[in-house]
C-alpha cells in the first residue's frame, strides 16, 4: 500500500507539470500583450514597459518563463499582481471561503443526493423513484448560474430567507451558493446511488444473504449498501476537488469573495499570475482529492489490490 | 450541467487493464469506473459483438425508443428547437433588432408575449432567435470533441504501449481543468470571441470522455477474433479500426455525444453569461441572461424566458440521450 | 447452549419430528415469472420429499425448472417478478408458503440451508469469509461477536480448510474455488439445518475439486443426519451420491425413482435420452445419441406432452384415446416398482422396452 501510494504520488507529478504548463502558455503565450493589457487604458512610457517585461520575464522563451516560475512556485512564491500584493496573500486569504461553498455543497450532495439515491433504488418503479428520476434530470438540465437566478428569485426575493450576496451572515450565507454549487453533482449522486443500488439488488450475495435468513434490513442495509456506496463515495470523494475548480459561476453569482471570483476578476483584467497561481492550486486540488479517493477505494473495496 | 463534472452517467469503464499504467490514471472518472457504475460498460459488452448482434441491438433499441414517453418528449423538444434554430421567422415575424427604448423592460402583455429587453426590442423574437448560435455552437463543439476522440483514442487504444501512456497522460492533464474554467481562460486571451472561437474552447477543453470511450472500445476488441482474421487477411491498419473495431464504438459515443451536446450549450451560455463568450451584436441567450443579471428585481422575466429557452434545449438532448443508454443498454430495463 | 457446542453439535438442536416422516414436503408447487413479454410458466406443479438423512436429486436442463422451484421452497425468489402460484412447502409438517415472512426468515439458515453454484459471486465481495460465517450465529442466535469467530473458525476447520484461524480473516476472491465452495458450505452448515439445498454445487468446479466437494458434503451428511436435496444437470454426480432423483423437464418432474431404478431402467423417453448421451464403458465404440432439438421456451411450452416435439416415440396419429402425445398432458403416475412414477402416456412400454433391450 505505501509503494503503491508513493507511486500514485509520483505519477501526479507529470500531470501537475503538464496543467500548469498548460494554464501557464494559454495565458503568457497567446496573442495579446500582457504589458498592454495590464496598463489598460493609461499610456506607458517604454522605459515603464521595459521594466515591467523584465520583472514578469516576458522576453524569455516561454519554457524559461514557465521554469523561472515554478521554481518560485516551489519556494511557495506565486508571484504577485499588477498592483504588487502576493497572490500567495490572495489565496490565503479567499481560500477559507471557497473551501466551506465547497464543504456546505458536499454535505448536501452526501445528504440529499444519497438519500434521494438510496429511497429510490430500494423501490424501483415507485412513485418516489420516478419523482427522483425527473427531478434529477430537470436540475441537470438547468445550467448552474440559471439555477442560482432562480435559488436567489425564489428564497432572496418571493421569500427572502437566505442571503443571496455576500457572506456576511457567516455559515448561514452559504447555504444557498453551497446547494446551488451541490445540484449537479447531487443529482449525479442520487442516480448513481440508485441504478448501483438496483444492480447490487440482482447479486448473488445478496441472494445469499436472505438465504442465511438475514432481516431485510440486514439484507439492505449491510450487504447490498455497503457495495453499492463505494462508487458513490469515491464519486462524492473526487468530487471535492471539482466542486472547488467549478466555484467561479456560483461564487460570481452569489458575490462570493472566494478563489473563483478571484480568478474571474483577475481573468477580466488578464492578471496572468493571480490566474495562473489560483488554477494551478485548482488542478492540484483537483489530482490530491482523486489520489484521496484511489487510497480510499483501496480500503473500501478488498478486492483491490494495488501490488 | 455548467460547472462541468464528468458525468457518471457517461463515465466508461476503462477496459485498459493490458497497461499497467492504467491503475494509476488520476481522473475522477475513474473513481466510480472500477465497478462500471453506469450502463456504458454493458453497453460496451452488448456492443462488442459481431454484425448479427448490432442490428438486433439497433432494431431492439428503436423499438424500446418508441415505446418510451420521455424519448417522445425529447424529440418533439429538439426538433422544435432545431426548426427555431434554421428558420426563427416560422416562430416570429417581429424584427428582433427592431427596438424602441420608450418600451425598456416592459413585461409580458398580449402585444409582446415575453415583454420587451431593456433596449426595447421584442423579448420573444430575440429568445426564438437565440436558439440558432446555441444550437450551432452545440453541434459543431461535439463533432470537434468527437473527432479529436476518436482519433486520439483509437491511436491510444489500437497500437498501446508508450504511444498509449503518453497519450494518457495528455488526457489526464486535460482532465485536470474544468470545462468552464478552463474554456473561461482560453477565451479570455483570444482577440476575437465568436461562435468559432467559443467552439474551438469547448472543444480544447471537452474532447476527453469521448476519446476514453473509443479508447476502451478499441482495447476491448481488437483482440477479438474477426479482428484477428481481418489482421491475418493482411487488412490495413486504418481499414481494421475503421471496418471493424469503430463501429463497435458508435452506441456508447452516441449516446454520451447526445448529452454532451446539453452539456456543451450550457457551457456555452456559461461563458457568454460571464462575459467571456459570444459578444454583442450575437443575439445569444446567455448575453439576454447577462444583461439582465442585475433586473432580477424588477424586471425577472428578461432572465426568466431565455433562460427556459436554454434549459428546455439542454432538457431535449438530456432526455433523447437517456433514453438511448436505457434503450441501447437491455440490462437496465 | 452456547454457539460453539452448537456448530459442532452433531444432533439436532430442536426435537426431530416424527421418527421416518419427512423433514421437506413440498406438494404441487407452481412459479410463473411475470415479465413484460408475458407469463413463463417456469415450475408447473411438482411435489417431492426429503427425509431425514436422504440425498435427493432434482435432476434438468438449465431452464427446466430446478433451480427456480428450491428458490421458491427457500423463500428467496425474486419477487416480482417471480411468483409462487400454488402448492404448499412443508418443513417439519409447518406449511412455510403460508407463514408470515418473520416465520420463513427464523428457518432459513437453522431449518433449511442453500448452497449456490458460484461461489465467487454468492459471497459478500467485501466482507471476510469469518464475518459472513459468523453473520449465521449473530443473526439467529445473537452471539457474541467473539464467540461466533470462535465457531466460524472451528466450522473452516470441518470442512476441512487448512489454517482456518489464519484464513478466517480473508476474503472471498482470496480463495481457489473449491476452497470458496467449502467456505459457502461451512456457512450453510453453521446452524446444523435439517435440509441442506445445494443448487448445482459443482459446476463452478474443476472435475477433480467436484469429487472433493461431493465427497464432504456426504460426510457431513453422515456426520449431521440433514436431508440433502441437489439440483444439478450432472448426472454423474446424481448417479454416485443421490438415493432418489426427480427429472425436470419444462417446469414439470417427468420422472421419480430411485436413482439405481431411473438410471438404469428409464421409464420416461427424455430420462432415456438422457442416459443415452451419455457415455459409459460399457458402450464404448458405440456413437452417442443427443436428444435432438431444444429445451421449450417456457413462456410457450408444447401442447400436451411438453417433451413431444422431441420425443422418438411421440405416438400422434392413430393414439389410444387419451394417449394423444400432442392433445393429452401426460400425468405422473406409478409405473414399475413402488414409489417409481413417470410422466408418459407410454411409461409402461418405455421400462418394458429398454429392459428388453438392454439387459443390464
Amino acid at each position: 500500500m505505501g509503494r503503491y501510494v508513493a507511486r500514485r504520488l509520483l505519477l501526479t507529478i507529470p500531470v501537475l507539470i503538464g496543467a500548469s504548463f498548460l494554464i501557464f502558455a494559454m495565458v503568457y503565450a497567446l496573442p495579446g500583450d500582457p504589458i498592454r493589457a495590464l496598463a489598460g487604458d493609461r499610456p506607458l512610457s517604454p522605459a515603464v514597459q521595459a521594466a515591467l517585461r523584465d520583472e514578469y520575464n516576458l522576453d524569455d522563451p516561454l519554457w524559461l518563463q514557465y521554469a523561472k516560475y515554478v521554481w518560485g512556485l516551489l519556494q511557495l512564491d506565486f508571484g504577485t499582481d499588477f498592483s504588487g500584493r502576493e497572490v500567495w496573500d490572495i489565496i490565503e486569504r479567499r481560500l477559507p471561503v471557497t473551501a466551506k461553498l465547497a464543504l456546505a455543497a458536499v454535505i448536501f450532495e452526501a445528504l440529499i443526493g444519497l438519500a434521494a439515491g438510496i429511497l429510490a433504488g430500494i423501490r424501483r418503479g415507485s412513485f418516489f423513484d420516478n419523482l427522483v428520476l425527473v427531478t434529477t434530470t430537470l436540475i441537470v438540465s438547468i445550467p448552474v448560474f440559471v439555477l442560482g437566478f432562480v435559488a436567489q428569485y425564489l428564497f432572496g426575493l418571493r421569500i427572502p430567507i437566505f442571503p443571496t450576496s455576500g457572506i456576511r451572515d457567516g455559515w448561514y450565507s452559504y447555504l444557498l451558493p453551497g446547494l446551488v454549487l451541490a445540484s449537479l453533482s447531487l443529482a449525479y449522486v442520487a442516480r448513481l446511488t440508485r441504478t448501483s443500488l438496483a444492480e447490487n439488488l440482482r447479486q448473488d450475495y445478496v441472494r445469499t444473504a436472505r438465504a442465511k435468513g438475514l432481516k431485510p434490513s440486514v439484507v439492505i442495509g449491510k450487504h447490498t449498501l455497503r457495495n453499492s456506496l463505494i462508487p458513490v463515495v469515491t464519486f462524492i470523494g473526487a468530487d471535492i476537488g471539482a466542486l472547488m475548480g467549478g466555484a467561479i459561476v456560483t461564487e460570481t453569482i452569489f458575490n462570493i469573495p472566494g478563489l473563483g471570483r478571484a480568478v474571474y476578476d483577475a481573468v477580466l483584467r488578464q492578471e496572468g499570475a493571480v490566474v495562473v497561481g489560483i488554477v494551478t492550486l485548482f488542478v492540484f486540488f483537483y489530482i490530491f482529492f482523486n489520489l484521496v479517493v484511489d487510497i480510499l477505494y483501496a480500503l473500501l473495496d478488498p478486492r483491490i489490490r494495488y501490488d | 450541467m455548467t460547472e462541468h463534472r464528468s458525468d457518471p452517467a457517461l463515465r466508461t469503464k476503462d477496459a485498459g487493464g493490458s497497461d499497467p499504467l492504467d491503475r494509476e490514471v488520476i481522473h475522477r472518472d475513474e473513481a466510480a469506473d472500477r465497478t462500471g457504475d453506469w450502463a456504458e460498460t454493458t453497453l460496451e459488452a452488448k456492443a462488442a459483438g459481431p454484425d448479427i448482434e448490432e442490428a438486433s441491438l439497433w432494431s431492439d433499441a428503436w423499438r424500446s425508443l418508441r415505446k418510451n414517453p420521455f424519448f417522445i418528449v425529447g424529440a418533439l423538444l429538439l426538433a422544435v428547437f432545431l426548426v427555431m434554430a434554421v428558420f426563427p421567422q416560422l416562430f416570429t415575424d417581429v424584427d428582433p433588432r427592431e427596438c424602441d427604448l420608450a418600451r425598456s423592460a416592459e413585461g409580458p402583455s398580449a402585444a409582446a408575449w415575453f415583454g420587451y429587453d431593456v433596449q426595447g426590442c421584442d423579448y420573444y423574437a430575440n429568445v426564438v432567435y437565440g436558439a440558432r448560435v446555441s444550437v450551432t455552437i452545440g453541434f459543431l463543439a461535439m463533432l470537434g470533441t468527437l473527432a479529436i476522440g476518436v482519433l486520439v483514442g483509437s491511436l491510444a487504444g489500437y497500437y498501446g504501449g508508450w504511444i498509449d501512456s503518453v497519450l494518457a497522460r495528455i488526457t489526464d492533464i486535460f482532465y485536470g481543468l474544468p470545462l468552464i474554467l478552463g474554456a473561461f481562460i482560453l477565451l479570455s486571451v483570444l482577440p476575437e470571441r465568436g461562435v468559432v472561437e467559443v467552439s474551438l474552447a469547448l472543444i480544447v477543453f471537452g474532447w476527453m470522455t469521448s476519446m476514453r470511450l473509443v479508447r476502451s472500445t478499441v482495447v476491448s476488441v481488437k483482440e477479438a477474433d474477426y479482428v484477428q482474421a481481418a489482421r491475418a487477411l493482411g487488412a490495413p491498419t486504418r481499414r481494421i479500426l475503421v471496418r471493424h473495431i469503430l463501429p463497435n464504438a458508435i452506441a456508447p459515443v452516441l449516446v454520451y455525444s447526445t448529452i454532451f451536446i446539453g452539456t456543451l450549450i450550457a457551457a456555452e451560455a456559461t461563458l457568454t453569461f460571464l462575459g467571456i463568450g459570444l459578444q454583442l451584436p450575437e443575439i445569444s441567450w446567455g448575453l439576454q441572461i447577462n444583461s439582465a443579471q442585475n433586473r432580477l428585481r424588477d424586471a425577472a422575466h428578461l432572465i426568466f424566458f431565455p433562460s427556459l429557452f436554454l434549459s428546455l434545449t439542454v432538457l431535449s438532448f438530456i432526455l433523447i440521450g437517456d433514453a438511448l443508454r436505457d434503450a441501447l443498454d437491455p440490462k437496465l430495463r | 447452549m452456547i454457539p460453539t457446542s452448537t456448530a459442532l453439535s452433531q444432533t439436532p438442536s430442536s426435537p426431530a419430528p416424527l421418527p421416518g416422516a419427512p423433514v421437506l414436503e413440498v406438494e404441487d408447487l407452481s412459479v410463473e415469472f411475470r415479465t413484460p413479454k408475458g407469463v413463463v410458466r417456469a415450475v408447473n406443479g411438482i411435489s417431492y420429499e426429503v427425509n431425514p438423512g436422504e440425498t435427493v436429486a432434482i435432476l434438468g436442463e438449465s431452464g427446466s425448472g430446478k433451480s427456480v422451484s428450491v428458490q421458491a421452497v427457500m423463500g428467496i425468489l425474486d419477487s416480482p417478478p417471480g411468483f409462487v402460484t400454488g402448492g404448499r412447502v412443508l418443513f417439519e409438517g409447518r406449511d412455510l408458503l403460508g407463514a408470515s415472512a418473520e416465520e420463513q426468515r427464523a428457518v432459513r439458515g437453522p431449518g433449511i440451508s442453500m448452497i449456490f453454484q458460484d461461489a465467487l459471486s454468492s459471497l459478500n465481495p467485501v466482507f471476510t469469509v469469518g464475518h459472513q460465517i459468523a453473520e449465521m450465529f449473530r443473526a439467529h442466535q445473537g452471539t457474541s461477536r467473539k464467540e461466533a469467530k470462535e465457531a466460524a473458525i472451528e466450522l473452516l476447520d470441518r470442512v476441512r480448510i487448512p489454517a482456518a484461524r489464519e484464513r478466517v480473516n480473508a476474503y472471498p476472491h482470496q480463495f481457489s474455488g473449491g476452497m470458496r465452495q467449502r467456505v459457502m458450505i461451512a456457512m450453510a452448515l453453521a446452524l446444523n439445518p435439517k435440509v441442506l439445498i445445494a443448487d448445482e454445487p459443482t459446476t463452478a468446479l474443476d472435475v477433480t475439486v467436484q469429487a472433493q466437494i461431493m465427497e464432504l458434503l456426504k460426510d457431513l451428511q453422515r456426520d449431521t443426519g440433514m436431508g440433502l436435496l441437489l439440483i444439478t444437470h450432472d448426472l454423474g454426480v446424481v448417479n454416485e451420491v443421490a438415493d432418489r432423483v426427480l427429472v425436470m423437464y419444462a417446469g414439470n418432474v417427468v420422472e421419480t425413482g430411485t436413482v439405481d431404478e431411473v438410471f438404469s431402467d428409464p421409464s420416461h423417453p427424455y430420462t432415456e435420452g438422457l442416459m443415452a448421451s451419455v457415455p459409459a464403458v460399457e458402450d464404448k465404440g458405440k456413437r452417442l445419441q443427443p436428444i435432438v432439438g431444444t429445451p421449450p421456451d417456457l413462456s410457450r411450452i408444447p401442447p400436451g406432452c411438453s417433451f413431444h416435439p422431441r420425443c422418438p416415440r411421440r405416438v400422434l396419429e392413430g393414439a389410444p384415446p387419451g394417449k394423444n402425445c400432442q392433445d393429452d398432458i401426460p400425468l405422473l403416475l406409478p409405473v414399475g416398482t413402488a414409489g417409481r412414477a413417470s410422466a408418459c402416456h407410454y411409461r409402461k412400454e418405455v421400462l418394458r422396452a429398454r429392459s428388453a433391450g438392454t439387459p443390464a
